[in-house]
């Protein structure tokens, strides 16, 4: 019952975050900062984790053929087929669910309590537009965040198999070009797209609507986090079945 | 002025107000007392419209709250100031740019304009160096004050404040009581003021409602406070010793002068 009826204020949440713009003098500053600390400020973690997961992949492919039979461009293949899929898209998304998404939960929850976002309301100014609107629109600049992380994701993949002396270059640079189909670009880039939407809305949800003190903020940063994972990993599941059965 | 009937607020079945109506004057401060937990924040911020509540009618000056088209509801909100029992300054913009928000989001005004409006505010308050501190990095007596400028730097016709002395020592707590004071007289604004300090009971309460579990227990001026004998009332007023004593003092003065 509280799920349906959480799911009936999110949508309800929505339809307000998009009525009543903010004027565009002060929608542009604020945006400019989300880009700030959403984007840039994730770039860090997310090159680090891309570039060593891309490696370990790598190895563990090759750790895992022992069938001389199977050609040995398989590990570029592999690499670039699971960070292209799955990890950069998805896997990055849920450790953006933990770093966005508890800083979103915990800064528009730590407002609510101090009664920054009943200020805002008394002036006149429609509170989730403020706060949520500039979200979305600096994480529509996910994408490239993780374009950078399927870079990265497939360079640290390629480095270790050079350095490992489980692969040729030659052999990698194959397996990246073989059997290579665009339409999974196009199939990563739209789960991409919707991950960022909810990793903007959902900890922005929890945050906007919690009672209660400084507690309860990190109770709500945590219940976001499950949440946003839960959401992310289940419209994963729907879009793969969509587009790729 | 404003005018409240019969105002209903409940949270999940529990009824906290239960039936208010009063008015509060122009030029007048307006002060709704009681003890913790007896309703005074909900009540003011159903008069503000942040919450709905169930039954009533709040009327600004003629215009009835609930029958405003929204955006006749946002208008009225730009004719009033609040100051929040924690300030609510915006912790991510300095002293100034938490003045001049209002200003930037509903004035269409060259910015030098904006500044000296900000200026003027501030120097109101008696804030003169701390434009470009954080409110992290100021005093609760300085935050106050600048809640208190944000809240009039558009010349607000209604000026509401939550405890605005809670949590500051007492010598502060009076200059900010006298500040909402004179600004309310200078401004003529009518303002309301939620409090539970017998100091600015005695020092500003031109008119005083008494809130008990939800219903308006008493109503008077400051005058007529030390002579009811309501019994909530005198309870909640002469609960300390202090107090008890000045009523003594007070009364035995009138009796001397009859
Ligand atoms: N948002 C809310 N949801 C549920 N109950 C609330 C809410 N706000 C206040 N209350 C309850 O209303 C009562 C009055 O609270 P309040 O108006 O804050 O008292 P005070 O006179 O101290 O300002 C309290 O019992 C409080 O628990
Ligand atoms: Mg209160």
């Amino acid at each position: 019952m509280i799920y349906l009826e959480n799911i009936g204020r999110y949508f309800l949440m929505l339809k307000s975050v998009f009525s009543k713009m903010t004027k565009w003098s002060m929608l542009r500053n604020l945006i400019f900062k989300e880009i700030d600390d959403l984007i840039i400020g994730s770039m860090g973690i997310v090159c680090f984790i891309s570039f060593f997961v891309g490696g370990v992949v790598a190895i563990q492919t090759a750790l895992n053929i022992n069938n001389p039979l199977i050609p040995k461009y398989l590990v570029g293949f592999a690499t670039r087929q699971s960070v292209i899929l799955e990890f950069a898209p998805t896997f990055i998304s849920i450790i953006m669910a933990g770093k966005v998404g508890s800083f979103i939960t915990s800064s528009i929850g730590t407002m609510r309590v101090t009664e920054q976002i009943d200020a805002l309301e008394v002036m006149g100014v429609n509170s989730l537009n403020y706060l949520v609107f500039p979200k979305i629109v600096a994480l529509s600049l996910y994408p490239f965040v993780i374009t950078i992380a399927m870079f990265l994701g497939i360079l640290g993949g390629w480095l270790a198999s050079i350095y490992g002396g489980f692969s040729t270059s030659a052999d990698f640079i194959q397996g990246l070009q073989i059997e290579f189909i665009p339409f999974h670009v196009t199939y990563a880039f739209i789960k991409t797209f919707l991950f960022s939407f909810v990793l903007a809305t959902i900890p922005s949800f929890y945050g906007y609507y919690m009672k209660g003190g400084a507690l309860e903020v990190g109770k709500a940063s945590t219940t976001s986090f499950v949440w946003t994972s839960v959401v992310i990993i289940l419209i994963n599941y729907l879009i793969t079945q969509l587009l790729l059965t | 002025m404003i005018e409240v009937k019969n105002i209903k607020k409940s949270f999940d079945g529990v009824e906290i107000l239960k039936g208010i109506s009063t008015t509060f004057e122009k030029g007048k401060t307006n002060l709704i007392i009681g003890q913790s937990g007896s309703g005074k924040t909900v009540f003011l911020k159903s008069l503000l419209g942040l919450f709905t509540p169930e039954e009533g009618a709040i009327i600004f000056d003629g215009r009835d709250y609930n029958s405003l088209s929204t955006k006749e509801k946002r208008e009225l909100r730009t004719e009033i100031g609040m100051v929040f029992q924690g300030s609510a300054l915006f912790d991510s913009m300095t002293v100034s740019e938490n003045v001049m928000f209002p200003l930037r989001m509903f004035a269409n005004q060259p910015l030098s304009e904006m500044q000296d409006r900000v200026d003027f505010v501030l120097k109101r308050v008696d804030l003169i160096d701390a434009h470009h501190k954080f409110p992290a990095e100021t005093s609760g007596g300085m935050q106050k004050r600048v809640a208190i400028a944000r809240a009039i730097v558009m010349n607000p016709k209604y000026l509401f404040c939550d405890e605005p002395n809670s949590g500051l020592d007492p010598k502060t707590a009076i200059v900010i009581d006298n500040l909402i004071q004179e600004i309310t007289d200078e401004y003529n604004i009518t303002t309301v003021v939620n409090t539970h300090d017998m100091n600015s009971v005695m020092e500003i309460g031109e008119k005083i409602v008494f809130l008990k579990n939800g219903v308006k227990a008493w109503e008077g001026t400051n005058k007529e406070i030390f002579k009811t004998d309501n019994k909530a009332v005198t309870d909640f007023v002469y609960s300390s010793d202090l107090f008890k004593k000045v009523r003594e003092v007070y009364l035995k003065e009138l009796e001397e002068e009859s």
